[in-house]
């Protein structure tokens, strides 16, 4: 909740929460959780964690929550896309997709929150971007699990791999370390949006002067 | 009798306005009773999901007809918006026809994605109550696929790969397309304004 404000005054422009564990543990996230923050938010507010019903979905939308995101619960049920974009429409709908890279390409992992139920789906990531936007998904939200949490980067070879075939909005995810890993998100692999955490809890890298430094640099950010 | 009416169009997703409102110190009441509706001082049409399935709902609450005919504030948000149109290529389906113009699709090209979701800076192209006191170009939040063309009712414009209507107003009745309850401090002016009229 203190970083909920802490970001919303430093110009965040959208707040995402991942209850990472959720999926793994088989609950979902906390509605009055939710509730409260919407409550104190000014931004864009996206919501992931255990989301595996259209009813589950609804009492997230309706304690305001902006969109869902829906990782584990789309890989075990693809169907579960096409119903969300049905009944709130494809802008409500953001697929999350934790990426690892194999010999032969990038597979979609599935409960990444527990490291003891996490296990690769099977699924590759580029045929899974193509199948979630042709089932409704209306941003895709590509967390490189290989850059995730070491702060070398975004995985940008990656990243281009997935712009090519993604018509939706495109957030990058994993990685960010430094402010020139976030222009380089920007102007190396064209992305929308480039999502952080760790870099920002810690203050690593301030809001706002990282948004004076990508303006500075050229990319269109609201200051 | 209600100050703030939000109707409910039977979407998701209306506390985030009614949240918007709390933190300017209003309470609002969500409602699709025609006649509270029509008593209220001033009314809100939010929408989220498709412009058929919204017209679907507001016509069996009895709400096609009655709208047109409001003579209070009126202030139509993202769907809501474009509703108060005569069209939408969303779903075929005939509006509001409050303002004359059809909603068309947004046309996705490699470098701007469809739905459009992000911050875009609004074009102030005429004066109007509702946009006093805003920076110059400043930034709103928007999500949609559909747009509404620029025409005589357009007071504000905004430019993603194509130019469309993002502020109208036509008398009592007004539609902002992006959302002001997530459009930061810009948005709770508009916000605000709206109170004011």
């Amino acid at each position: 909740m203190t970083l909920a404000v802490r970001y919303r005054d430093e110009g965040a422009d959208e707040l995402v929460f991942y209850d990472i564990t959720a999926s793994p543990e088989n609950r979902s996230v906390d509605r009055g959780w939710v509730s409260r923050v919407a409550s104190v938010l000014d931004i864009p507010f996206c919501v992931a964690g255990g989301i595996r019903t259209v009813a589950d979905a609804e009492a997230v939308l309706n304690a305001g929550a902006e969109k869902i995101s829906i990782n584990s619960p789309a890989l075990a049920d693809p169907d579960l896309i096409d119903a969300l974009a049905r009944r709130f429409g494809t802008q409500c709908v953001v697929i999350g997709i934790d990426s690892q890279r194999t010999a032969d390409g990038y597979r979609a992992c599935q409960y990444t929150g527990d490291p003891s139920r996490a296990r690769e789906s099977g699924r590759d990531v580029l045929a899974w971007v193509r199948e979630v936007q042709q089932r409704g998904a209306g941003e895709i939200v590509l967390n490189c699990m290989g850059s995730d949490g070491v702060r070398g980067g975004y995985d940008i070879e990656q990243l281009c791999a997935v712009r090519a075939l993604c018509q939706v909005p495109l957030v990058a995810s994993g990685g960010a370390g430094a402010i020139e890993h976030f222009a380089a998100a920007f102007t190396q692999a064209g992305v929308d949006a480039a999502l952080a955490a760790s870099v920002f809890h810690s203050g690593a890298i301030g809001i706002p002067a990282l948004k004076h430094a990508l303006r500075a640099s050229g990319i269109e950010v609201r200051l | 009798m209600t100050d703030t009416l939000i109707i409910d169009s039977g979407g998701a997703n209306l506390a985030s306005l009614q949240y918007a409102f709390a933190r300017l110190g209003v309470a609002t009441e969500v409602s699709a009773a025609p006649k509270a509706i029509a008593a209220a001082r001033r009314v809100l049409l939010p929408g989220v999901g498709s412009a058929a399935a919204a017209m679907e709902r507001l016509r069996a609450a009895g709400l096609a007809e009655l709208l047109p005919r409001l003579s209070q504030p009126v202030l139509g948000i993202c769907l809501g918006m474009q509703l108060l149109f005569e069209h939408s290529a969303e779903g075929d389906v005939e509006c509001l026809g409050i303002l004359p113009q059809r909603v068309r699709r947004l046309q996705p090209s490699p470098s701007r994605p469809v739905p459009h979701m992000g911050w875009n800076r609004l074009e102030e192209t005429q004066t109007d109550p509702l946009l006093e006191g805003l920076a110059s170009g400043p930034y709103f939040y928007f999500v949609h696929g559909y747009v509404a063309p620029v025409g005589p009712f357009t007071l504000g414009a905004v430019e993603y790969g194509e130019s469309f209507s993002a502020v109208v107003r036509r008398g009592n009745f007004w539609g902002v397309q992006f959302h002001p309850e997530r459009s930061a401090a810009a948005g709770a002016r508009v916000l605000a304004n709206f109170l004011a009229l």
